[in-house]
């Protein structure tokens, strides 16, 4: 049996759009994992979805044009990110209104283009869910440098990123440029999700942000374990999610989110389990005192 | 003694509509300034222009021989956001250095060295390694304060830091900054609603009511009418 699924997975990794697919689809996990633990403790996990569906816009337009996608897509997902990012800032424009907003305007922009040039055909669905087959050679070579450049900025910004989610006014009144490190994590944001789509898909990129950032939550107290720990269950959900996907046909983004699904499930039981051990323990210490 | 800051006619309003006006005190170095008034009376707005995070409507804040923001340390009054935050106490205290350090991306020995003493201090060594998010609220103020710590080595700014801790905490707590500026001479200026207590450490009183009431040396202003009669409330 084991056996049989690893020669099945060595078979698989001789197509060389699995390959693409993981190389490619491992950096974007990580990259996504780390700004994620960042972006949901800001309260800003809707910008990643907004900017997803700014994504399929771009990258219709991008194809009407006959245009490369992602030379396209970047520019404007990271010019909307900036967009996005002031309006959550300014609290008097209701962020998460103004978000679906332009959440649904991309979408419908993007459909309107694709209906008029190559016509609702399976490009439309690629998009929206993602099809591991995207990735050309070049796209490759393009996410790999990107991907390096969001991880080294990361890490290079690790503690600014930490100052600054922990207590924003803080950072600000003791000297930190907070307004450019919101910057530098939306501008990454944006390159990771643009990478991601279309392996993923619009409407499934944005679970690659929310899912190991939340579950690394259940069970890490540290900031820097949080961090690490999202990044590795984000890349082991992406590996499992491929596998999986191989193996029963099903399309790789959402066999990828429904892993993410699975283990974020998993570790709110665990979690809440050890809470309750934790009380249960101090009931009985109360009661012995 | 050198001025830190001097406010001079200085006003905050929130679009348009004024929150506080024509203020004019000192804060001299190695003074503990406490800021009263009722709820709404401008004290936290007050708070955020030291901090330069507003600007001022009306009229100048100097500050003296040029106090940089990365000279000030804060401790702000706690934000739900923050209270389920997976970080190591730690972590949090070290982030007080966050605007000292220029482009490095790591802190240095020396910081993580003065982390901790400031955490000694506080008597809060023990908590280093725990989660922050699963401390009692008296023990995350404490820990707040030894990130103000690390921020500051001239003022210290405090906005309500009691509100919600139990009266033993809050005793205790005031004793850590009457010590604080004691010992290191560092200048406080605190905000806070529990005014007894204030008269007892605080060297001098700003009363505000959106306008200044009162502003002098605590002993005066237990003296003035304004005085008499907000404390007679209070007590
Ligand atoms: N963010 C804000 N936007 C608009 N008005 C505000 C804001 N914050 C405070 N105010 C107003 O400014 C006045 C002073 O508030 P504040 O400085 O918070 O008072 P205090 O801290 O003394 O209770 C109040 O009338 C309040 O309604
Ligand atoms: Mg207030």
């Amino acid at each position: 049996m084991i056996a049989d699924i690893w020669t099945t997975i060595v078979e698989m990794l001789d197509y060389t759009f699995i390959q693409r697919a993981l190389v490619v689809g491992l950096l974007v996990s990580v990259c996504a994992s780390l700004l994620g633990v960042s972006l949901v403790l800001k309260r800003y996990a809707m910008i990643g979805e907004g900017l997803s569906h700014v994504g399929f816009g771009s990258l219709a337009i991008a194809t009407a044009l006959n245009a490369a996608p992602l030379q396209v897509s970047i520019p404007i997902v990271v010019l909307a990110a900036f967009l996005l990012l002031r309006i959550s800032e300014n609290g008097k424009i209701k962020g998460d209104a103004a978000i679906a907003i332009i959440s649904s305007s991309s979408l419908a922009i993007g459909v309107v283009v694709v209906s008029q040039t190559t016509g609702m055909n399976t490009d439309v669905c690629n998009y929206l869910f993602g099809s591991i087959l995207a990735m050309s050679r070049s796209d490759v070579y393009l996410s790999v440098a990107l991907a390096i450049v969001v991880l080294t900025l990361f890490v290079v910004f690790y503690q600014k990123i930490f100052a600054v989610t922990f207590d924003e006014n803080f950072a600000k009144a003791t000297g930190v440029k907070t307004s450019f490190y919101s910057m530098v994590v939306a501008f990454l944001t944006a390159i990771t999700i643009t990478l991601g789509m279309r392996m993923m898909g619009a409407l499934l990129i944005s679970s690659l942000v929310v899912f190991p950032a939340l579950s690394s939550m259940r069970i890490c107290k540290k900031f820097r374990s949080v961090t690490i720990c999202a990044a590795i269950i984000s890349v082991l959900c992406f590996v499992i999610g491929v596998i999986m996907s191989y193996f029963y046909v099903i399309p790789t983004g959402a066999s990828v989110v429904l892993v993410n699904i699975a283990v974020f499930v998993l570790f709110w039981i665990l979690r809440f389990l050890s809470v309750q051990s934790k009380k249960r323990a101090n009931k009985k210490k109360e009661v012995i005192s | 003694m050198g001025t830190v800051l001097t406010a001079k006619n200085l006003s905050y309003a929130y679009d348009g509509e004024t929150a506080v006006e024509g203020l004019r005190f000192e804060v001299v170095s190695g003074d503990y300034l406490c800021i009263i008034g009722e709820n709404g009376s401008g004290k936290s707005t007050l708070l955020k222009g030291l901090l330069r995070l507003k600007q001022p409507s009306a009229g100048e804040l100097l500050f003296e021989d040029g106090l940089k923001p990365n000279e000030i340390g804060y401790l702000p009054q706690q934000t739900s956001a923050q209270k389920d935050f997976p970080a190591s106490c730690f972590e949090v205290v070290l982030s007080g250095f966050c605007g000292q350090r220029g482009i490095l991306p790591f802190y240095t020995a020396r910081q993580k060295r003065a982390a901790r003493e400031n955490m000694e201090r506080l008597d809060c060594a023990n908590l280093s390694r725990r989660g922050y998010r699963d401390l009692s609220g008296g023990q995350q103020q404490r820990i707040l304060l030894a990130r103000a710590l690390c921020a500051t080595k001239r003022l210290l700014l405090l906005d309500e830091p009691m509100a919600g801790l139990d009266p033993l905490v809050t005793q205790d707590l005031y004793k850590q900054i009457a010590d604080i500026n004691r010992d290191l001479g560092l200048t406080i200026i605190m905000v806070s609603h529990d005014v007894k207590t204030a008269m007892q450490y605080a060297k001098t009183i700003l009363h505000l009511k959106k306008e200044q009431l009162f502003f002098g040396a605590t002993q005066t202003y237990l003296e003035s009418d304004v005085g008499k009669q907000f404390f007679g409330g209070a007590a």
